[in-house]
């Protein structure tokens, strides 16, 4: 029996030498200190392998078209055995390999590993990154529900931005003047085919790439790369005292992978699937869309670009940023590796680390847009309404039923858009609130057009009362004295009638 | 002999026959030649079909979105219509609505649901007399211009006219800074 296993093996060795081929392979010397610093490559590889075989699967299950996408995820979340947790793992994992591809870049970020002669991997990589954030974005569109709808108006709106092809380039990604069926069937296959297709080459070419130059060792303080002399110096060293690949450095990968899978299937388990979120019907105007973690930031930063500079840095920035990536390896491609001797570059990881947690941040809570139904679900607090005139309670009706609130904050409940008015009858004086409620101006809608006079006195009635307890309201000096004259009280002030409509 | 041959790059090596070189090169020639025009004329179907939509002039349709009757002036009312020419594979994707304000005198404003600054679709509220969008802030008068926010213009308009009591709306592409509704 045994004799036999091994004839087939000999057999099939002697005609493929394919053990050959992929012994030296697995068991190549890494250095003795590529320890679980390292494991982050091998875990985005193994969520990948994991989208590959997943993903196959929901291909199985899946209806790549527009009329039909939305109901067979609903059939796969509801009717397949086990289909909602194979749409979960699917999900949650993406999300994993995208941390993953991340976390592994700022590895090698900090640790100067993408010096020389590894200039390429890093290259390669940083292509890996943008094909993990295509496969993601790609993937949500895949989900065909009005997150996805809007998030393909999003980009569309973007392409249409481009000089004088834009609206040429916007119908080439759509398939047509139209987001609908050709739209899905596009993405399906840069999603399914084109995207993984060039995934598997790349990772193909990043693992070559390590094989021939090496698994960088932890940085050493006083150790620069010189080319001249690293390649040899580095092969004398790991032979030295380098361990081989598998099984000795493997086994830390095997541990942490193991670790992630186990969180992954478990967060799946747990939280479900992604979606998907209400049906892709265009003339459902409800919509909140909102795109999935990778591309919070992206949203937030479209929505706090200065108008003037927004279509250049749209255009603009995607290219400079990939070159930049490019770069990095071209830019310092020697010299030191130990963070702690490359200040500029480990503060530069902060910072960019910084901007994009704090752009998700604002992502998640999205304190631009309007809360759409606060004016019908947020009430005046008890607080202002126990002590308010009854011309300052018609002003709160005004407030609440003029939609103020989808905007505007009391004391922490409804939007953010513009200030909290909590205490406003603190900051602003009668005349100001007058001012700044028919006129609008920074960032708010004038209501002169809209606003009877007496509305507007009600309003700002109660907008002066809307203080903190023991606070005057606000006054400009010499208001008190005009109105102590008789010339004009500072409340219940009679209100100039609106301009009229033209 | 054989240098001369690695440089004509078919990689040819070892003995060849006296004017095994020139005969060699040409029909290295020939052949990369007929590759390069095989491949042109294969690839102008195979990515012709991908860049199609880049190279067609996409024309609009008059739309009826009901009777005029619906629109009673003074309001501001959403239309649902089907896109002309839809494909069967659009499924609910092949609608779109807009909205249609109505004012006295039987004159209409008729704008995109498409927010001017990256297209996710308004929302009309009555008593502001405002549209809102959820994404990122945009807000717009009733009569479409900008109010404020990050909109670099005013809601896209539609063009509109009456037929026989119907009201008839010039759509079917959607809207976009470089693409009039």
């Amino acid at each position: 029996m045994l004799r036999g296993l091994k004839a087939i093996i000999g057999w099939t060795e002697d005609r493929s030498g394919m053990i050959g081929v992929v012994t030296p392979i697995i068991t190549h010397r890494v250095p003795r200190n590529a320890k679980w610093w390292y494991v982050f490559g091998s875990a985005t590889l193994m969520f990948f392998c994991i989208q590959l075989v997943s993903g196959t699967l929901l291909a199985t299950l899946y209806a790549p078209s527009a009329a039909d996408a939305y109901q067979s995820l609903v059939y796969i979340d509801t009717q397949v055995p086990m289909g909602w947790m194979l749409r979960a793992i699917h999900g949650w994992s993406s999300n994993a390999m995208v941390l993953m591809v991340v976390v592994h870049m700022l590895q090698v970020f900090l640790h100067g590993a993408f010096k020389f002669p590894r200039e390429l991997t890093w290259m390669v990589g940083v292509l890996l990154l943008f094909c993990t954030l295509a496969l993601a974005f790609t993937g949500q569109i895949m989900r065909w529900d009005q997150d996805a709808y809007w998030g393909l108006g999003i980009g569309a709106s973007i392409v249409d931005r481009v000089p004088v092809l834009g609206n040429q380039l916007r119908n080439i990604m759509l398939g047509g003047p139209y987001i609908g069926g050709a739209t899905l069937s596009r993405f399906f296959a840069l999603h399914v085919f084109v995207l993984p297709g060039l995934t598997i080459a790349l990772v193909g070419l990043h693992l070559w790439l390590i094989l021939r130059n090496g698994v960088s060792e932890m940085p050493k303080v006083g150790e620069p790369v010189v080319p001249a002399t690293y390649r040899r110096d580095f092969e004398a060293r790991t032979e030295r005292t380098g361990v081989p690949f598998f099984p000795d450095a493997a086994q830390r990968d095997m541990v942490f992978c193991g670790l992630a899978l186990i969180v992954v299937v478990g967060l799946a388990a747990l939280y479900g699937p992604f979606g998907p979120n209400g049906n892709p019907d265009p003339t459902v105007i409800d919509a909140n869309p909102r795109p999935d973690g990778a591309f919070l930031w992206i949203f937030a930063a479209l929505a706090l670009l200065p108008a003037q500079v927004e279509t250049f840095l749209l255009l603009a920035a995607p290219p400079v940023i990939v070159l930049l990536l490019l770069a990095i390896p071209l830019i310092s491609p020697r010299g030191e590796r130990a963070p702690t001797r490359r200040p500029v570059s480990v503060l530069a990881m902060l910072l960019v680390c910084t901007a994009l947690a704090a752009l998700t941040w604002l992502g998640v809570t999205s304190p631009w847009s309007p809360v759409m139904d606060a004016w019908t679900s947020v009430p005046t607090p008890v607080r202002l309404v126990e002590r308010l005139t009854p011309l300052q309670m018609q002003g709160a009706l005004v407030m609440q039923y003029q939609q103020c609130r989808n905007c505007h904050a009391i004391d922490g409940t409804g939007g953010m858009r513009g200030p909290d008015l909590g205490d406003v009858g603190s900051r602003l004086s009668w005349d100001q609130l007058v001012r700044q409620v028919q006129q609008g101006g920074g960032n708010m809608p004038a209501y002169g057009k809209t606003l009877s006079a007496a509305e507007t006195v009600a309003v700002v009635a109660f907008l002066q009362a809307c203080r903190t307890d023991g606070q005057p309201p606000a006054f400009i000096p010499g208001a008190l004295e005009r109105a102590a004259s008789g010339d004009l009280p500072p409340v219940a002030a009679p209100v100039a009638a609106p301009p009229a409509a033209p | 002999m054989n240098d001369g041959c690695q440089g004509c790059g078919c990689g040819g090596a070892g003995a060849s026959p006296p004017g095994g070189e020139t005969r060699r090169g040409a029909l290295f020639k020939l052949g990369a030649g007929l590759m390069a025009v095989g491949g042109a004329v294969a690839s102008v179907p195979i990515f012709g079909a991908l860049v199609a939509p880049g190279f067609r002039r996409y024309g609009n349709s008059w739309l009826d979105i009901g009777g005029v009757a619906d629109y009673p002036a003074g309001e501001t009312r959403l239309a649902k219509f089907s896109i002309p020419g839809a494909s069967p594979n659009d499924g609910e994707t092949a609608t779109a609505a807009a909205w249609v304000r109505s004012m006295d005198g039987g004159k209409f404003q008729v704008f995109a649901v498409n927010c001017a600054h990256l297209g996710c679709p308004v929302k009309w509220f009555q008593q502001s007399r405002l549209f809102m969008c959820p994404c990122h802030g945009g807000v717009y008068y009733e009569d479409g211009s900008r109010a404020s926010g990050p909109p670099p213009r005013g809601l896209f308009e539609y063009e509109w006219k009456v037929e026989n009591g119907r009201l008839l709306i010039d759509a079917g592409r959607l809207p976009g800074l470089q693409e009039t509704a």
